[in-house]
């Protein structure tokens, strides 16, 4: 069954997810409108992420660590709100994550700069935020990112360096999910340090 | 495994959690297509069969996980952490840990982070499109291996990381470190697929085995908070995929100078 089920995905996503990242990449390229690009790339990341099973779990163990330690009200309804906001900023996070993305592709910029300006940004926040939320700041990074928003991205990404001249598909087009994963952490404990 | 041992209700549970998951995508690709891009979509009724494929295959794949996979990873993994088995005796001796009598722990931590991150459907999806764009040149098992041997690593060391207690962000700051040095010398590339590879490692399959190996961990070792100590696998098998891939570009780029140039020496 789970060999019928992994088949079955494959074959859907060379059917389905991949030709239709890239067809939109392709017809965006064509558009020009970098303005309507842009907001497709954060409504990608932000919905994907708003309605991920994975984040809804790691969001409710946030809240009730936070609560434990005093940080808000030991409240269903404090835990709940906190639990949701956290949501929302893991999704804002992830999608000014693929829109900056987006945004590097188009212009060519190097990945290696943002990547490691982002750890030492990280790194630096780390320092200063509550030590409850560390960990699950940085599971939040890994857990973003689902099976189906990953293939997409990925096709988007290729698609949009492909149809861009000048722009090398392997160097170019990767990245998006890395961003993905950076952001997420930042903002988890930029959240943990304003909340507590 | 035979149908009748998965309940109806059980599938249709998980297929409508893998709807509501695509649905906000669908959403967005069809809004967009229609309201912004203004055009119909190419082939569309392949694509909608396609998408009906994948969220089938995913409602398959992970109602099999539960039913065979799952359960059986938490049992070894609270089994394995376990006192009695460790030491051979009732829990009272632990006053003191030795991370050394902990091997089972890591052997398994390596086995199921290799073996859950092969099985990956998203690290599939992102080694067949490199394996595209690259002309063949990253091939898909080569990838595929180099991130289930970080993932390993990763969680082996995490585990490692759990029962010292040792704090998670003095790894996490050490490792980035490393990956920031070795983005210096690896071939230009791979650098965006290797960061890539970090995030797509934990999705569908790792994180609830891992999960359950972490707070397992955490709850036996006394002086160990689960809420504080069980997270931070995750991050772990984030971060070491990134390591690996660029690694086993080095060493692919490596190995195929010293060819051309042996071929040359040889020719000339």
């Amino acid at each position: 069954m789970v060999i019928l089920g992994l088949a079955l995905f494959i074959k859907g996503l060379e059917m389905g997810l991949f030709p239709i990242g890239e067809s939109m990449a392709y017809a965006f390229a064509r558009k020009g409108s970098l303005f309507w690009l842009l907001i497709f790339a954060f409504l990608l990341g932000f919905g994907t992420t708003i309605a991920e099973p994975a984040l809804i779990a790691v969001a409710d163990k946030a809240a009730t660590l936070a609560a434990q330690a005093g940080a808000i009200a030991d409240t269903d309804e404090s835990r709940s709100n906190y639990a949701y906001w956290l949501r929302i900023t893991v999704a804002l996070s992830v999608g000014s994550a693929i829109l900056l993305g987006v945004l590097r592709i188009i212009r060519g910029w190097p990945i290696q700069w943002f990547i490691i300006g982002g750890y030492i940004l990280i790194v630096i926040i780390t320092g200063f935020a509550p030590k409850e939320i560390i960990g699950i700041a940085f599971d939040s990074g890994g857990v973003t990112t689902s099976t189906i928003t990953v293939p997409l991205v990925t096709a988007l990404g290729v698609g949009l360096a492909s149809s861009i001249k000048g722009r090398n598909p392997m160097i170019d087009g990767f990245g998006l999910i890395a961003f993905a994963s950076l952001t997420p952490i930042m903002f988890v404990m930029i959240y943990g340090m304003i909340v507590v | 495994m035979s149908w009748d041992s998965i309940s109806n209700s059980e599938f249709l549970g998980t297929l409508i959690d893998t709807i509501r998951d695509v649905l906000p995508i669908i959403l967005v690709i069809f809004g967009f297509q229609y309201f912004v891009l203004r055009q119909p979509i190419k082939n569309i009724k392949k694509i909608l069969i396609g998408l009906v494929y994948v969220i089938f295959g995913l409602a398959f794949f992970l109602v099999g996980l539960e039913k065979a996979l799952f359960p059986l990873g938490e049992l070894m993994a609270q089994q394995l952490t376990d006192p009695k088995f460790i030491y051979g005796t009732a829990s009272d001796v632990l006053e003191f840990i030795r991370w050394q009598d902990y091997y089972w722990v890591y052997i398994f931590a390596m086995a199921i982070g290799f073996a859950t991150t092969i099985a990956e459907p998203a690290l599939i999806a992102v080694s067949i499109k490199a394996n595209d764009v690259s002309g063949g040149a990253i091939s898909v098992w080569g990838l595929r291996g180099a991130v289930a041997l970080g993932v390993g690593i990763g969680i082996t060391l995490g585990s490692y990381r759990i029962v010292t207690g040792t704090p998670l962000h003095y790894y996490i700051i050490a490792g980035y470190i490393f990956v920031i040095i070795q983005t210096f010398f690896a071939p230009r590339a791979i650098i965006a697929l290797a960061y890539d590879s970090g995030g797509v490692t934990t999705s569908t399959v790792t994180v609830p085995l891992v999960t359950a190996l972490g707070i397992g961990l955490a709850t036996t070792i006394p002086g160990r908070s689960p809420l504080i100590d069980g997270f931070g696998l995750i991050a772990f098998a984030s971060l070491f995929p990134m390591i690996t891939v660029m690694g086993y570009a080095q060493i692919s780029h490596w190995r195929a100078n010293k060819q051309s140039k042996s071929e040359y020496t040889h020719g000339g």
